[in-house]
């Protein structure tokens, strides 16, 4: 396949506008069913539900923190259905929507939010890698995955998930040196929301960000993060590059933190409503539910029922979260290690026998 | 003219009185301009002192201290801020290798007055990355001034004596104790120089020693054992690096025994070295073996198992309970 060469100054690519409508792109044609459109909007809707009902669950007490997506759907719920069955995600902490795609239970993320858990689910098994919550740490790891992959002679890819504020951060600029000296079979898949908390992106870079794969070596692409057909298509396009040891590749997906940071943050303090109000314009729903009814795709208890199923998995997940085991206190010494370990032994039977003093409602 | 201030507010105030007094202090951090940092201790700083001395970094820890380090070899006095304490390995390097080195490897002639400001520590029911306790890194690391203040007076004062130091300072700061009130005069001279430990309570039968976060805790244990009888003297560290052994031996020779209490593991952690010392200058005084009690030697949990993590009333009580069943 060609590698797509794509002038510095190109724009992004896009192939639903915001009002709904198809447009081509002879770099990244998207051969793409009826169905599977359908099937896309019920990712993001139901992404969306999760994320409000996260952040619900954050009021009411039952998550400590929740890292919201709202506004990121589309780019997620694209770059996750390009992955196929063998490749492997690398995310941050707020890829609720990848997660999604590969599987992963909400529920799970729940608890980690929660603090039942700081994983819990297995990463091989997904093919969705542990949430990482220090910024860019997990753009090496993906790197050092690929060039398994390429050991293995596998013909799979990884792709590896960061955001405009860790394209700051030495750990991803050399994972990008790494990748590209190596040819590894990874895509970077920057989601710039042009938020890293409260600093906008001017302060992380003076020219788009996927102009600079050029100086590593590779190609990047900017493409319309609200449009999960221009999500979907350029990480295909990529990934299967990748697969066939075409190399590494980044994808800016230029989209908007329509939400706060966390559910600690409060963005009013740096940044005008009227900015997000704009944004509010270039939804990611919006545009393909429009799309489905102006091509007559779905009728209305299409909507009906993924309401009906959204409010479904909502009260699962605020069932489920209240109901999430509190873990074990003598699993934080289980788990430190995998091999027996003195010191953690001596401590854990320490604090068991310490523990057994208490009236069993007090531990 | 003492004023009501918490923790986070009287650090804030002591950045504000050292940048007012000092043209060369600049701050740098993640969000520590507009949004005035995540916990609000830079809260107002950019506005009244310009983008200039009140900078807001890319996201990249390294090279806030990287560039701290050049920017005081051209003679400013740095004060960065590390988000959180987990993100402070990412700049381990600078810190270790350049920041604490440049003295002695310059042979005296080039000083780093840096200050690095870390939030550390749990309790706040954080995720991950948001509640360590590296403190004993950077104690280890020969070059590196390291302090932490308890409470609101020494917040006020310490920043500003650790940002007024020649050396660089880690300036660790008991994120769970940000909201922690006292009366501070700003007028007032410090009440003690950097490096020196506080009786922060008197008592015969036990020296209770902390620093940063667990100082309450330990009044707190100190409070309940008197109402049993019990009478404990607390030692607020308040400087790691250097240990001000001076007080904590002349207190252990008074009480003949001692209990050491921090949130990081106790495996190489501070108290293992407060013991040895405590050990060496006091073995004919001592009732007790010297006990430790503090973190596990596990990584920092899942926050609903933090509870039993940080060593709370309890286990601190029930460590002071077997010294002094000796």
């Amino acid at each position: 396949m060609a590698i797509p060469t794509h002038a510095p100054d190109d724009g992004f690519v896009q192939l639903l506008t915001p009002e709904g409508e198809r447009v081509d792109n002879p770099d990244f044609p998207l051969d793409i069913s009826d169905d599977e459109i359908r099937a896309l909007y019920r990712d993001l809707v139901l992404v969306r539900r999760i994320d409000a009902e996260a952040t619900a669950l954050q009021r009411q007490g039952e998550l400590g923190l929740w890292a919201q997506l709202l506004g990121q759907e589309a780019a997620q719920v694209g770059a996750g259905r390009a992955l196929v069955p063998g490749d492997m995600a690398f995310p941050t902490y707020r890829e609720h929507g990848v997660a999604w795609c590969r599987g992963v239970d909400p529920l799970t993320l729940l608890g980690l939010f929660r603090g039942t858990t700081n994983g819990g689910w297995d990463p091989e098994e997904h093919g969705f890698a542990l949430y990482t919550i220090v910024i860019g740490d997990q753009c090496p790891q993906a790197v050092g995955y690929a060039m398994g992959l390429q050991h293995d002679r596998a013909e799979n890819a990884v792709m590896v998930f960061f955001g405009d504020g860790a394209s700051s951060q030495g750990d991803v600029n050399e994972s990008f040196i790494w990748a590209s000296v190596f040819n590894a079979p990874v895509v970077f898949f920057c989601q710039n929301n042009q938020w890293a908390i409260s600093e906008p992106l001017e302060r992380q870079t003076r020219i788009p960000l996927f102009q600079r794969a050029w100086g590593f070596g590779f190609p990047g692409v900017r493409i319309d993060g609200n449009d999960v057909l221009a999500c979907l298509a350029v990480s295909r396009h990529m990934l299967q590059r990748a697969r066939e040891g075409a190399g590494p590749a980044l994808i800016e997906a230029f989209t908007y933190r329509m939400g706060a940071h966390t559910t600690s943050d409060d963005p009013t303090r740096y940044r005008l409503d009227s900015d997000v109000e704009a944004w509010r314009l270039r939804d990611p729903l919006e545009r393909v539910r429009s799309y489905l009814h102006k091509q007559q795709l779905v009728d209305q208890s299409f909507f009906t029922e993924l309401d009906d199923e959204a409010e479904q998995l909502a009260e699962r997940l605020r069932a489920g979260t209240r109901a999430l085991p509190n873990p074990l206190p003598t699993d934080m010494f289980d788990q430190a290690y995998a091999e027996p370990h003195a010191v953690v032994d001596r401590q854990r039977a320490e604090f068991s026998q310490y523990l057994s003093g208490f009236a069993p409602e007090e531990v | 003219m003492a004023e009501t201030l918490t923790l986070a507010k009287a650090i804030n105030a002591g950045l504000r009185r050292s940048l007012e007094r000092d043209s060369k202090v600049v701050l740098m951090g993640e969000d520590i301009g507009r949004l005035g940092g995540v916990f609000r201790v830079t809260d107002g700083l950019q506005k009244d002192f310009g983008e200039d001395r009140v900078i807001d970094t890319p996201l990249a820890e390294s090279s806030i201290v990287g560039a701290a380090i050049g920017m005081a070899m051209r003679g400013y006095r740095p004060v960065v801020e590390i988000q959180f304490d987990g993100f402070v390995y990412v700049a381990f390097d600078q810190i270790v290798s350049q920041l604490a080195k440049m003295h002695a490897r310059s042979s005296g002639q080039v000083k780093v007055p840096v200050t690095v400001r870390i939030p550390y520590g749990g309790g706040i029911g954080a995720v991950e990355h948001h509640s360590e306790s590296p403190e004993a890194y950077f104690a280890h690391t020969a070059g590196l001034r390291v302090v932490t203040p308890s409470n609101p007076v020494d917040g006020f004062h310490l920043v500003q004596q650790a940002i007024a130091c020649d050396d660089p300072v880690v300036f660790l700061e008991p994120k769970r104790r940000y909201w922690d009130k006292a009366e501070v005069d700003a007028s007032a001279a410090p009440p003690l120089p950097m490096g020196s430990a506080r009786v922060v309570r008197a008592g015969l039968a036990l020296t209770l020693v902390a620093y940063g976060p667990m100082v309450r805790t330990c009044l707190e244990a100190a409070a309940a054992a008197e109402s049993d009888g019990t009478s404990i003297e607390v030692v607020d560290l308040r400087s790691l690096s250097p240990l001000d052994l001076d007080t904590v031996v002349q207190s252990v020779r008074r009480t003949g025994r001692c209990v050491v209490a921090h949130e990081a593991s106790v495996f190489l952690g501070m108290a293992a070295e407060v013991a040895a010392a405590v050990a060496q200058e006091c073995f004919y005084e001592l009732e007790s073996p010297v006990l430790r009690v503090g973190g596990f030697h596990t990584p920092y949990p899942p926050s609903r198992l933090e509870g039993h993590y940080l060593p709370d009333l309890d286990r601190v009580l029930d460590t002071v309970d077997r010294a002094l069943a000796y």
